[in-house]
């Protein structure tokens, strides 16, 4: 009857009206800051506690879109993200080169670490060179899991396999494609090998069932710088990226109170930092 | 196991606990899902009822199409989505990539197909004889439609809760288009998913829990009403 009708125009209506309002009010847009970043600073919680104190600083509204620095360069280059904190140092460079980004700052640093199975088949454990760690690993055939995402794990992954002169192949390299919690879980399971960061290893490494231990660390190769760069307005005019905010989050970073959140983030629950400054020590 | 006993009690902790955050998760979850879940049922009842109840050359064709909409990966829907809503996309004007509203777009693409077609499955099995009757009873066509609706309530019920079950359980699409922003587009299970990539096992399968509670109460709910048969007040309250 002319109710069922009824019922069902108001329903389709109110669904309307309800996603007009959402638009609407996603229409104050200058508020919003679209931040693409790493799995690392995500995971590790840094941005737990980095966001809040910059959303409450400035009254920006920043959503945090955690792929990885591969992917977040691609939405950096496609205009849909409004600032980048990424740490692969070549890409950010070609980033910046290409003109899609601008006011390229450091921000903080920690380390990659090689981290395996307790019983090393490889004999990496100490090893003062990732490179020939990684030689051993190949060499032995031993079970080495890989990023495989493009991000700067990734990246730096690749570039050391490339300094070994070693083109890893074969049934013990593993690609698992996915962020650093989970290869280090598969990790885990497979008894294998992996490059990790040292926030990400801490924030997970107190998980039940966590068997993998550090076994290659302080090599110079293993430095892990973090940038922050603005995606330049310039080259996606029809599109709104908004610059002001990408400039004020990096303010807020590289200034006295985003500096001292990183300094002092993690201390209290694991002993020592995760991330380290870089513009106020 | 150990492992599980632990999420049980984190779940029974973090729910009465009143944990902001869980509260918040808890309550995007539904508002997502619920609304669309409605809207799901106000495009694919009607489209359910229009292709089963009518005959016409391409019916089959129609049919098996909405068939494999059904089994439309939820990724797949979030790509679809997301390639409309992102910045440089047609709609990307509206701004809503990231945001709730999204979310329930997404979950639409999802959850129409299998509304409607289970729907259409269910009024076909409706003794078609019944349509005569009710039509030389004088009854006009929407009226004709509310009556088969009713006799199918049975398994148009089923479409709702297939179409409910399909999407509060998906992660992959509200993922890609919702970005998992706590405080904003995390619901139970992306959160899930942020709390294994943490290693915080515990807390994820209390999440887990927490999102069968979930789905079992408003099942239970929609049972109820699927269930309940013509009886008099009273009797319907002591069954």
């Amino acid at each position: 009857m002319r109710n069922f009708k009824k019922a069902i125009a108001v329903i389709i209506i109110t669904a309307l009206a309800i996603i007009g309002c959402m638009a609407a009010t996603a229409c104050t847009k200058d508020a919003e800051l679209i931040l693409a970043s790493t799995t690392s600073t995500q995971d590790s919680g840094l941005f737990d506690e980095l966001i809040p104190a910059f959303e409450k600083a400035t009254g920006y509204k920043v959503k945090v879109i955690a792929v990885g620095s591969g992917e977040a360069i691609k939405l950096g280059e496609k205009g849909e993200a409004d600032v980048l904190l990424v740490h692969s140092r070549k890409a950010e460079g070609q980033f910046v080169a290409d003109g899609y980004g601008i006011n390229r700052k450091d921000v903080m640093h920690n380390d990659f670490i090689i981290v395996g199975p307790g019983s090393d088949p490889a004999k990496i454990k100490d090893m003062e060179s990732a490179a020939e760690a990684f030689k051993a690993i190949a060499d032995s055939g031993s079970i080495f899991l890989s990023r495989a995402d493009d991000s700067g794990t990734h990246k730096k992954e690749l570039s050391i396999w490339e300094t070994a002169q070693v083109k890893p192949a074969g049934d013990w390299y593993i690609e698992t494609g996915q962020g650093m919690g989970e290869t280090l879980q598969i990790a885990q399971e497979k008894l294998g090998y992996t490059l990790t960061d040292n926030a990400t290893w801490f924030a997970t490494k107190s998980s039940p069932g966590s068997s993998l231990v550090e076994l290659v660390k302080g090599d110079k190769t293993l430095y892990n710088p973090y940038g922050v760069i603005a995606v330049n307005p310039g080259k996606h005019p029809d599109l709104k990226i908004n610059y002001k905010g990408a400039t004020a989050f990096i303010d807020f970073i590289t200034g006295v109170q985003g500096q001292k959140i990183i300094k002092e983030f993690g201390v209290a629950k694991y002993g020592q930092p995760l991330f380290y400054p870089d513009v106020i020590k | 196991m150990e492992l599980i006993w632990q999420g049980i009690k984190s779940a029974f902790i973090l729910i009465f606990s009143g944990n902001k955050e869980i509260l918040g998760i808890i309550l995007l979850t539904l508002k997502v899902s619920g609304i669309a879940v409605i809207i799901s049922m106000a495009f694919g009842i009607p489209i359910g009822l229009l292709i089963g109840l009518n005959n016409f050359k391409s019916k089959r064709f129609v049919i098996t199409i909405i068939n494999t909409g059904m089994g439309l990966p939820p990724v797949a829907a979030g790509l679809f989505v997301s390639l409309m809503l992102w910045r440089s996309g047609p709609l990307g004007i509206i701004g809503i990539m990231y945001t709730p509203t999204a979310m329930i777009i997404a979950q639409v693409l999802i959850a129409s197909p299998i509304i409607a077609g289970v729907t259409l499955a269910a009024v076909q099995q409706v003794n078609p004889k019944l349509k005569l009757q009710a039509l030389s009873l004088g009854a006009n066509r929407v009226q004709v439609l509310w009556i088969l609706l009713k006799e199918a309530k049975l398994p148009a019920l089923a479409a709702i809760m297939a179409g409910f079950g399909g999407v509060i359980s998906e992660v992959g699409a509200v993922m890609m288009v919702g970005g998992n922003i706590k405080g904003q587009t995390r619901v139970l299970t992306t959160a899930t998913v942020q709390n294994v990539r943490m290693g915080n096992f515990d807390v994820a399968i209390a999440l887990v829990i927490i999102l069968l509670i979930l789905a079992f109460i408003v099942n239970i709910f929609l049972t109820l009403i699927q269930q309940r048969e013509n009886m008099t007040w009273y009797q319907r309250f002591w069954k």
